[in-house]
């Protein structure tokens, strides 16, 4: 079985992001990129399956500008086979992603896509829904298990009561949460084989597939900011704050 | 306008995120329609019923909608929004599994976690873990949203009366089945409606310390949260984890113990009215958050706190 597993290039996590002053975004130029971590997440899941003899080939794809090609190196660095980016220079929005990479689903026939469960910079938490749909497969969101069992895959994800498994058939699109895996380390003699991987550029226009952004940002703006606070000396104080200043408890 | 409301609730009662996403229809403006879809559900019906400013209120009663499984319940809710401007969900896991599969089988984007309704088409949401906040315009016909339910006052669950109306079952999809389900089980009110919240983290260092958070919990009948750290070190479950992929929250007071305040726990619980820290080292980010800071040994103050908070103000 062939895993596509796809992968977005965001701000780093560590990164404290600043709005630009003109209200048009967030700064971008010049700030650590990395490959997002719930990505990154959903390829250990892929590799550690094509160890297991489940996958037999892990391919990694992309969509955004041409930057994101240094974000697929890093994926074959992990271990993918090879690598599709879709390029585009628009904004490209979970719908349009989702249209691009069911296109590529349809050309390269694999048994399963796997994703992270959202991209820490629009936090939409979309993409893999929508491409189920799009494909008409059954979809395992916020996974922390995966069970390959008898063609049909067992799914534990991990809801707001605490824990489901659901049962799917095959071929399925699976998103993944942070407790699925601990993503293993980038060797150097790796980041030298990458080099050597394929990587194909795909235009949307060759892949059939509209990417014109559907909602328009009109502007972004710095969340409110809290007040400083005060540092009380010790317990005592802080129930008496509490109790007569703040009154939230009684 | 006219506007569907996806309810989410347990077969028995109608989930308080639920009422918030009302609040949030009842911004837009416009006719509002309560789906709800289960198995032996019509407690829930009768219940969505009585929310005042609902209109209509559809029941799709069918033993597949059971466990709100996203390709069954995707198609049926498809069926209702054709002659639909808005669909609303809860930003719950039930929502943001569900709702995207709507809006791709209609072919329009869709908006999560909106937290303010600037016009019926224009939306406040927050991206980059809370530290900006978008304002989104969509040019689609059908306008798909998850609601972030501590942005909206809960709807009064009595004074309405709608009209039920069943709405034919779909087949089943056949694609996925539901095996089972391990849920949590807990005596405190749940985590994203709580009026108080005492939260540990890291420092707490272990699962069996952790019972002098929940001692300090039970005396302010509080429920309790947890920072990722927390729950990948295996000391509560992850459902209890407050963050920017956790649960967000909102409550009158949020007590963050042992926790350093990275950005992604900030996230989930920055709108809090008033936060408190108790944390050791006196450079830990909570307390540039924090309105009482309580530069302390966590053993040596929760304790101290759970024992002043008995004595009489």
């Amino acid at each position: 079985m062939k895993i596509i597993v796809a992968v977005k290039r965001v701000v780093d996590y560590n990164v404290k992001v600043r709005v630009k002053s003109d209200g048009t975004g967030v700064e971008t130029a010049n700030v650590k990129m990395s490959m997002n971590p719930f990505d990154e997440i959903a390829l250990e899941e892929a590799l550690r399956m094509k160890e297991a003899g489940i996958a037999t080939e892990i391919l990694a794809v992309s969509c955004g500008t041409a930057a994101c090609q240094e974000t697929l190196r890093t994926a074959l660095a992990f271990g993918a086979d090879r690598a599709i980016l879709a390029e585009s220079n628009t904004e490209l929005q979970p719908l349009a992603v989702a249209k691009l990479l069911a296109a590529i689903v349809k050309k390269e026939a694999p048994g399963m896509v796997i994703l992270g469960k959202q991209a820490i910079d629009d936090d939409c938490n979309q993409t893999g829904q929508m491409l189920a749909a799009l494909l008409g497969w059954p979809q395992g969101a916020f996974a922390s298990k995966l069970a390959h069992e008898g063609g049909k895959l067992a799914v534990t994800r991990e809801v707001d009561g605490g824990l489901e498994t659901l049962r799917l058939s095959m071929p399925a699109v699976v998103t993944a949460d942070l407790r699925l895996n601990e993503p293993r380390y980038v060797t150097l003699p790796n980041i030298m084989k990458a080099k050597k991987k394929p990587l194909d550029v795909l235009k949307p226009d060759a892949l059939g597939v509209d990417v014109a952004p559907r909602l328009a940002t009109l502007k972004v703006d710095e969340p409110p900011t809290r007040k400083a606070g005060i540092k009380v000396p010790d317990a005592k104080t802080l129930v008496d704050k509490l109790r007569n200043e703040a009154k939230v408890i009684s | 306008m006219a506007i569907l409301v996806v309810a989410e609730h347990d077969q028995h009662k109608l989930r308080p995120a639920t009422l918030c996403v009302v609040t949030a229809a009842m911004r837009i403006g416009g006719e509002i329609t309560l789906l709800v879809a289960g198995k032996d559900c019509s407690a829930v019906a009768q219940a969505a019923a009585r929310v005042p400013g609902v209109k209509r209120v559809l029941h799709a009663d069918a033993p597949h909608y059971e466990h709100g499984l996203a390709e069954d319940l995707a198609p049926l809710i498809v069926r209702a929004a054709a002659s639909m401007t808005h669909v609303l969900a809860p930003a719950t896991t039930f929502g943001k599994n569900v709702l995207p599969r709507v809006a791709a089988l209609l072919d329009v984007a869709q908006i999560s976690d909106v937290m303010r309704v600037e016009s019926a088409d224009t939306f406040v949401r927050p991206i980059y873990a809370g530290n900006a906040l978008a304002t989104v315009q969509s040019s689609d016909a059908i306008k798909v949203l998850t609601v972030r339910a501590t942005g909206f006052d809960a709807a009064p669950d009595a004074g309405g009366n709608a009209a039920v109306e069943a709405l034919e079952a779909a087949p089943p999809s056949g694609l996925s089945t539901f095996e089972r389900q391990e849920l949590t089980k807990s005596e405190r009110p749940e985590l994203t409606a709580a009026k108080i919240i005492v939260s540990g983290g890291r420092g707490v260092g272990s699962a069996e310390n952790f019972k002098i958070i929940d001692a300090l919990a039970d005396r302010l009948g509080a429920a309790v949260g947890a920072s990722r750290a927390a729950v990948d070190a295996g000391f509560v479950p992850n459902d209890y984890q407050v963050g920017q992929t956790g649960k967000i929250v909102a409550p009158d007071l949020y007590i963050a113990i042992g926790i350093s305040g990275a950005i992604q726990h900030l996230a989930g619980m920055k709108d809090s009215k008033v936060i408190v820290a108790i944390n050791k080292d006196p450079e830990a980010p909570i307390f540039e958050v924090a309105d009482y800071g309580l530069v302390a040994d966590l053993f040596q103050a929760v304790p101290e706190l759970t024992a002043a908070l008995d004595k009489p103000a």
